[in-house]
């Protein structure tokens, strides 16, 4: 195990880290789908290194499921879905953007604290790169929480998935095959189900703003 | 402090001195090529330098001291700058009078004085340059103070020229922290030097112009050292990034053949690095006032990440 190898895994976690702040920070809905698949590309870099300095051969199928997934299929899927949709504008956050980068750094340090003590215990290579892996969940998390509009939501929602994965390859060399299988496909056709209930909000509502949500009774 | 140590400290100071109108010239020379212009000579700023010294200053009837002494303080505080950090070589005996964090402290009161002295003749362009100006340092001063203590981190000390020295012998290694600490660095000198997403130096539009309406009422020889101190303090933000970030080929301590090359070495970097500021101001544009918070606020959040990626990642 060359240090070289561990260097090269933990590029590639600083790397998810700031995408996960550029896609909090972003305001362009298709700028925010490419720094998915760029994060995506990120992933698959960081799994296959692990693969390549450990030698576990599963680990290179669902660094190719990842990619065939979330580079390609997923970003194809959600920018037809926004030019069907015709939501290429703006998005408005709820707080503002500086703000929202401070909350996404207190998140940063309270995930690396939560992360010391487990990462202790694991033995394997990218067991620092844990405290990310957890960084980047909890901040798809505000992502979701702060964004108003369902598609950045839906993509906040992918980058949470992107983070978990992230957190079983740095911990415990990936899960078992199955396991990985079944939650790629549900990934998939939660996709699809998503995408048909935000033609079915904005056949409602005419917008894709989830307030309208909160008053669904008829009066 | 030995003989060698004055010699390395006092060829800094006149390397600077000469080098900073250079630079300057240089990128406005690049500036010119990449946008189809015919470029002005490279020595354009010495003459324009010299013409204002030959000059006659004239100060406003009701000019307080404050802004007849503002131009020296402000050009005192970028030479010594220049002197601590290491551009040539890492033997700076001035170099252990301040360290980084003063570097932060002397720019901030470079800028406080500036300030003061554009709100003392009490035009309303003077005030409002002032207010602006004074906005931008204070976002950006804790962006820088982060990138340093990167730095300062990895070699475990808070003199530039430790540092330098330090980063410079470490084995090859990869390291994330420094890469976020380079890009909130070019941030935070491209907002610190007036430069374009933030201001255009280039403008004398009153909607617009930070630095510019700084120094609006200044003429003669003190717009010719309000001048030069801009142009030293952007050779001491090129040189103090090139030399964290770029260490290689600045000479130690007993070194003399090092010495030699380092003045060569220098030279390369600068030009590549004000052709790729000249790149830079090309391709942008100049963004809103209202959105420098979220530029520096961002070079900010690089600053912190490289800190807790190096803390966490220890790399």
């Amino acid at each position: 195990m060359s240090p070289l190898t561990g260097q090269v895994i933990n590029l590639f976690a600083s790397v998810l880290l700031l995408i996960a702040f550029a896609m909090l920070a972003q305001r362009r809905i298709v700028t925010l789908i490419n720094l998915f698949a760029i994060q995506g590309l990120a992933l698959v870099g960081s799994t296959l290194t692990v693969a390549w300095a450990t030698g576990q051969h599963h680990l290179y199928w669902s660094a190719g499921i990842t990619f065939v997934l979330k580079v390609v299929a997923l970003p194809l899927i959600l920018h037809r879905l926004i030019r069907r949709l015709n939501v290429k504008w703006d998005i408005e956050t709820l707080i503002n953007i500086p703000t929202m980068m401070l909350v996404g750094i207190v998140l940063v340090v309270f995930a690396f604290n939560l992360a010391l003590p487990i990462s202790q215990f694991s033995q394997s290579i990218a067991r620092a790169t844990l405290g990310i892996a957890l960084a980047c969940v909890l901040m798809s998390f505000l992502m979701m929480i702060t964004r108003s509009k369902a598609v950045p939501q839906v993509i906040g929602f992918l980058a949470m998935e992107n983070g978990l994965f992230f957190a079983a390859t740095s911990a415990t060399y990936g899960m078992p095959m199955v396991v990985e299988l079944g939650i790629a496909l549900d990934v998939l056709v939660g996709m699809v189900i998503l995408g048909v209930f935000m033609f079915q909000i904005r056949e409602q509502f005419d917008s894709l703003d989830i307030h309208h949500l909160e008053q669904l009774k008829e009066d | 402090m030995n003989l060698e140590g004055l010699v390395a400290q006092l060829l800094a100071m006149a390397v600077a001195l000469v080098g900073a109108p250079l630079l300057a010239g240089w990128v406005n020379m690049c500036r010119a090529w990449l946008q189809n212009r015919r470029a002005p000579p490279l020595t354009m700023p010495f003459r324009t330098l010299h013409k204002l010294f030959w000059k006659e200053s004239v100060v406003a009837r009701d000019a307080s001291p404050i802004f007849r002494v503002a131009p020296y303080i402000v050009f005192g505080c970028m030479l010594l700058a220049s002197l601590i950090i290491p551009t040539l070589s890492t033997n700076l005996p001035m170099a252990t009078a301040a360290d980084a964090i003063a570097l932060v402290g002397l720019f901030g009161l470079a800028r406080l004085f500036i300030s003061l002295a554009a709100m003392d003749i009490g035009t309303s362009f003077g005030t409002l340059g002032a207010r602006r100006e004074m906005l931008v340092g204070f976002l950006a001063e804790p962006a820088f103070l982060m990138v340093v203590f990167t730095a300062s981190l990895i070699s475990s000390s808070t003199s530039l020229a430790t540092t330098v020295s330090t980063l410079a012998h470490r084995e090859f290694a990869i390291l994330p922290s420094l890469a976020f600490a380079g890009l909130a660095f070019t941030m935070v000198s491209l907002a610190e030097n007036a430069r374009v997403p933030v201001d255009n130096p280039a403008t004398h539009l009153e909607l617009t112009m930070i630095h510019e309406a700084l120094i609006l009422e200044y003429s003669g020889r003190h717009l010719a050292l309000i001048e030069w101190a801009s142009s030293l303090k952007l050779f001491a933000y090129s040189c103090a990034g090139l030399a964290i970030f770029f260490p290689w080929g600045i000479a130690e301590a007993n070194d003399h053949v090092a010495l030699l090359w380092a003045l060569p070495a220098l030279a390369a970097k600068l030009a590549i690095g004000g052709f790729a500021l000249a790149a830079i101001e090309t391709t942008l544009a100049k963004m809103r006032i209202f959105r420098v918070p979220e530029f520096l606020a961002t070079a900010f959040l690089l600053g912190v990440l490289a800190l807790l990626v190096h803390l966490l990642l220890g790399a």
